[in-house]
């Protein structure tokens, strides 16, 4: 590591903050393209209707306006693809109905495109809107996912019972004679409610056409530049890649939901083309609301077989997943592959069988939103468990060290696909009891009753599989792209680098902990270090940023690419000391020929390089750039203890939480900064899920929830200072020991705060609480069981 | 946001006379309910008259009586040392209506002209029995709230200041909806020269009004105690995805006999 230490593990302050901070990041709505247009998206304000009209003339003649519009005119245009492909049990494949990028006869939810304006402003274009007119037929909506599946009324004529898919894993057969057997049973209904992601900065897509070279640019904000241009190119507008660029330069948050290919991306870009003339689409919040993908939305039933002592034998699942009205690019994968697959969670638990069931509805599409699949596996786990050693009267940390995969079982093969590498949940579990201070938990839940508060402590002890990841076993249970990631390291002449990856922040910090192995491995300072993204004609490839995959598989390819890097220098290095190459030692920054006191800087061996005066021509070629493609081995497997204090006032039904604490085994960490602001974030939208949000719709498909007025976002004030400490397992197979980080806050966090919830009010006798736990269902609650 | 003519009006009177000459024009005072309505499409005034230089902000206590120009914002009144050692009640409250922002364009003219059935200051006019004076008339606050964003006021009366008699002791206390942070119900209790007065917001079918089996029950001793246990007429509460009518009814007697228990 060189000297002020800018290499792994060191605490540097972020690169990126700087102008993040001072207002000076560059995001797509701060692009303006010469002689740009304005599209506003009429949007539907029903659920679900029959069009059997629209009017667009008066539109069309308003001041301002360029073109209008709606599906009738985009003959050619394909619909938005879906990226991942499930089965149901007899192997048929999934419903996978057409979602056009305008509505096609139909609208299925509100905020469901019907037609669009372009104008020379904004303004114009919203206000030619207003004049179209649109004759709709209602159709009742389908709004609950249990009278979904009664059939009836359907999102789309082709999924019978509005079902999508209904999918298995696991050995129903097996499952059920150990439950049949078993001593004790718990089971759990469970909500997991619906979310919606809310990112700081709006989505925005400006499509450009230049006519000389035929080529197209997108703007975008986007998590996966790559992956939009592959999607929307080849499925939606046949633009071949070599002329289309997707530019996403800096991203205000995303939390997944920016991962995925939107219509008002084509719809730009395709209209660019048609008119010559650039076009710019930036959302308002409200329109967020309603054409963003939420997140969860899972409606489960859950069983856990136990021996008498408290040994988990087996467990058994049904979930509805919600899909929305559309497949979303990763909709059907979310339910299935990020979460049946988790099930064993940190738990020796020998056999499981889970039923997902995707449903379309009359709402919003649905898709990852952080933690995708992995907090509502969890959730489902660590209730049942909370829940079984309440009914077997064992303590709740007995029984999960009781169950734990052992320290010395790894690799661990669990009975729903993955196979954990690494871990060391005792350890985690050991530093979350020590600063949680849970000994002295009595002491304070007596001083709290002394004020009439209810005081309780709720334990969640957690895996998660990040790092998506290997490309083979995405293929096997769906995936129809790969989950590998790509870097190139340019080297310049004077040793600076330049680091491509198709890796994409939107808030992570790459430009930090990138650079920051770049300065562990070459010895350069992390300020001579550029990491360029977010942009396919720099890029060579990429799969971009989401399922905490960055550092896993996009750092582990900047490592390869390094590797490549510091071969080709120690050849340069042993030519022009006169030395064999495997005398040649790297360390610091320095090449040394091992045994003498001679030796040359990184610096000058990449001079070298380009000016190749003194260089083996015959066996090298000049310069010092190399790629590397990382496809993983496995998943990564963080994993951690989350334990929450909560205190109750009974007569209102308010929660406080008033000790949180999150001990985490994120891997070998990079910077201990961005790891505990990561934690932060993550948990405070755990607590969020818990205690503030819900995504409420009416029956008619309306959504209640729709501005800030109504959703509760997660404030300062909601939240705690949080105890936060990482204990790291290395990951074994990838070369940074790395596991990932992004996502442990809303996996590990919420059942901890539900958990805490009920055993606060387990004295009055409740046993089970909703999400979110507002005042007013707390109180309810309690009011129930008394 | 749609187009709408723009005029300063120079007192209460030539706002008066100047709002009657328009189309469907709107007075505005800070403009923290009209603007963004405006720029949601829920207004669509074809002028505004600005109330800023009218001369109608500043604090004045007199005898028994705090007087609050109609213009005055909400951080003045917060932070004015005659409101805090007169009726800290008041400065309290204001000091907890939306955010700074919010506190330091908000007046108290706009709030109570306003009548939002989840503001704060209007369960302070109806909880101190303040008076409102208009360009026209005096109108007392049990006369003044008519209803859900409806009040006394007549076309291009425009409210002057608002005077609260000095209590012996009052209080408000608001719980928060979660989401929005307005009242889901606010209570505003004083005992004083106005007699027992109990004003509820946040909570109510019909906006804020005064609960008058709490205000009887005080009477005979104004201490929490009194309230251990009260409810409100569920059939009179709103209900949302918030709070249910049943809720709104408990939460209604819990915050008055917090709100009690804090007078001063």
């Amino acid at each position: 590591m060189p000297d002020g230490n800018t290499g792994i593990g060191a605490a540097v302050k972020r690169k990126e903050d700087g102008r993040f901070l001072t207002g000076k990041g560059r995001f797509t709505d701060d692009i303006n393209r010469p002689n740009q247009t304005f599209a506003y998206f009429l949007r539907s304000s029903v659920a679900h209707a029959n069009i059997k009209n629209v009017d667009t003339s008066a539109a069309l003649t308003a001041e301002g306006v360029v073109a209008v519009y709606t599906n009738g005119d985009m003959e050619g245009v394909g619909g938005v693809p879906c990226g991942w492909g499930l089965t149901f049990q007899n192997g048929d494949p999934m419903v996978e109905p057409v979602h056009p990028i305008l509505a096609a006869g139909k609208v299925r939810h509100v905020g469901d495109p019907i037609a669009v304006v372009i104008a020379e402003t904004k303004k114009q274009a919203k206000a030619a809107a207003a004049l179209i007119k649109i004759d709709l037929e209602d159709l009742p909506a389908v709004v609950n996912m249990t009278n979904a599946v009664e059939g009836g009324t359907l999102v789309h004529e082709e999924a019978a019972n509005n079902i999508c898919y209904d999918w298995a894993i696991g050995d129903k057969d097996e499952v059920d004679k150990v439950f049949d057997g078993a001593d004790h049973v718990t089971s759990i209904e469970i909500i997991n409610n619906r979310l919606i992601p809310n990112a700081i900065e709006p989505r925005v897509a400006i499509g450009d056409y230049d006519a000389v070279s035929q080529k197209y640019t997108l703007y975008t904000s986007t998590q996966s530049p790559h992956v939009i241009r592959l999607l929307m190119g080849a499925f939606v507008l046949q633009i071949p890649e070599h002329k289309l660029r997707v530019v996403a330069p800096d991203v205000g948050g995303g939390f997944g939901s920016k991962t995925f290919h939107y219509a008002e991306e084509a719809m730009v870009t395709w209209a660019a083309g048609h008119l010559g003339r650039p076009v710019k689409w930036t959302a308002e919040r409200s329109e967020s609301f309603v054409s963003d993908a939420h997140g969860r939305d899972h409606v489960t039933t859950a069983e856990l077989a136990l021996s008498k002592d408290g040994k988990f034998l087996a467990l058994r699942e049904k979930t509805y997943a919600n899909m929305g009205a559309y497949l979303s690019t990763f909709g059907p994968a979310i339910a299935t592959y990020l979460h049946s697959t988790l099930l064993a969670g940190v738990y020796t638990t020998p056999l499981i069988y889970s039923n997902i069931i995707a449903v379309f509805t009359n709402t919003v599409a649905v898709d990852a939103y952080r933690g995708a699949g992995r907090p509502e596996a969890t959730y489902i786990l660590e209730r049942l468990v909370d829940r079984a050693a309440r009914e077997l009267g064992i303590d709740q940390v007995e029984i999960r060290r009781k169950n734990f995969i052992p320290p010395d079982a790894f690799p661990y093969q669990t009975p729903v696909a993955l196979e954990y590498d690494s871990g060391d949940y005792e350890a985690t579990l050991a530093s979350a009891l020590e600063g949680a201070d849970v000994d002295g938990f009595e002491a304070r839940k007596s001083k709290a009753a002394k004020n009439g508060k209810l005081r309780g402590v709720g334990y969640s002890t957690y895996v998660e599989a990040c790092g998506a990841a290997p490309s083979a076993v995405a293929g096997a249970l769906g995936a129809r792209a790969g989950l590998y990631e790509s870097a190139n390291v340019r080297v310049h002449p004077t040793g600076s680098v330049t680091v491509f990856t198709g890796s994409h922040s939107h808030g992570q910090g790459h430009e930090t902990a990138f650079a920051q192995l770049v300065s562990e491995q070459i010895g350069v300072d992390i300020d001579s270090v550029e990491i360029a993204h977010g942009d396919t004609d720099q890029v060579q490839f990429g799969m971009g940023t989401y399922a905490s995959r960055s550092l896993a598989v996009g750092g582990s390819a900047i490592v390869k690419a390094l590797d490549k890097i510091i071969d080709k220098s120690k050849k340069i290095a042993a030519h022009i000391m006169e030395a064999a190459e495997s005398d040649i030692e790297f360390e610091d920054g320095t090449f040394k020929v091992a045994g003498t006191d001679k030796s040359m800087g990184f610096g000058e061996v990449a001079l070298a390089a380009y000016v190749p005066h003194n260089y083996p021509l015959d066996v090298l070629e000049p310069g010092l750039e190399e790629s590397a493609f990382y496809d993983p081995a496995n998943f990564t497997y963080p994993a951690g203890c989350h334990i929450c204090e909560v205190e109750i006032d009974p007569t209102t039904g308010v929660v406080e939480i008033v000790n949180f604490t999150a001990a985490d085994d994120p891997g070998i960490v990079i910077n201990p900064i961005i790891v505990e602001g990561q934690i932060h974030g993550g948990v405070a939208q755990g607590i969020g899920q818990a205690l503030l949000e819900g995504c409420v719709y009416d029956d008619n498909g309306q959504l209640i929830t729709g501005t800030y007025m109504d959703y509760t976002m997660p404030r300062a004030d909601d939240l705690p200072s949080y105890v936060v400490s990482t204990e790291s397992s290395r990951c074994t197979h990838n070369p940074l020991g790395v596991k990932g980080v992004g996502e442990v806050g809303t996996i590990g966090a919420t059942p901890a705060v539900i958990n805490a919830i009920v055993d606060a009010l387990s004295e009055l006798g409740v046993t089970d609480m909703p999400m979110p736990a507002t005042p007013q269902t707390v109180w309810r609650a309690i009011q129930e069981a008394s | 946001m749609s187009e709408f003519n723009y005029a300063m009006a120079s007192s209460a009177d030539d706002a008066s006379t100047q709002v009657k000459g328009t189309g469907d024009g709107s007075l505005i005072a800070g403009g923290m309910t009209l603007i963004p309505s405006i720029k949601l499409g829920l207004a669509t005034p074809t002028d505004l008259i600005d109330l800023a230089g009218a001369g109608l902000s500043g604090i004045s206590v007199e005898g028994t009586t705090v007087t609050i120009g109609a213009m005055t914002r909400h951080v003045d009144v917060a932070s004015s040392k005659e409101v805090v050692n007169a009726v800290p009640a008041l400065s309290g409250m204001a000091s907890g209506i939306g955010d700074p922002q919010v506190r330091n364009r908000g007046t108290i003219g706009g709030s109570v002209a306003n009548n939002d059935p989840a503001a704060d200051y209007p369960a302070a006019c109806l909880g101190l029995g303040a008076t409102i004076q208009t360009n026209d008339r005096e109108i007392s606050a049990d006369d003044f709230f008519t209803g859900l964003f409806t009040t006394a006021l007549k076309e291009g009366e425009v409210i002057t200041s608002v005077g609260f008699p000095i209590p012996e002791r009052a209080a408000y206390v608001k719980f928060p909806n979660p989401a929005s942070r307005y009242a889901l119900v606010g209570v505003f209790v004083s005992d004083g020269p106005m007699g027992i007065r109990v004003a509820v917001t946040g909570a109510g079918i019909n906006g804020v009004y005064r609960e008058s089996s709490f205000e009887s029950a005080l009477s005979g001793a104004w201490e929490s105690a009194t309230l251990d246990g009260v409810k409100a007429d569920e059939s009179s509460m709103a209900s949302d995805i918030h709070a249910a009518a049943d809720y709104r009814a408990h939460l209604v007697g819990e915050i008055a006999r917090r709100a009690v228990a804090a007078s001063v």
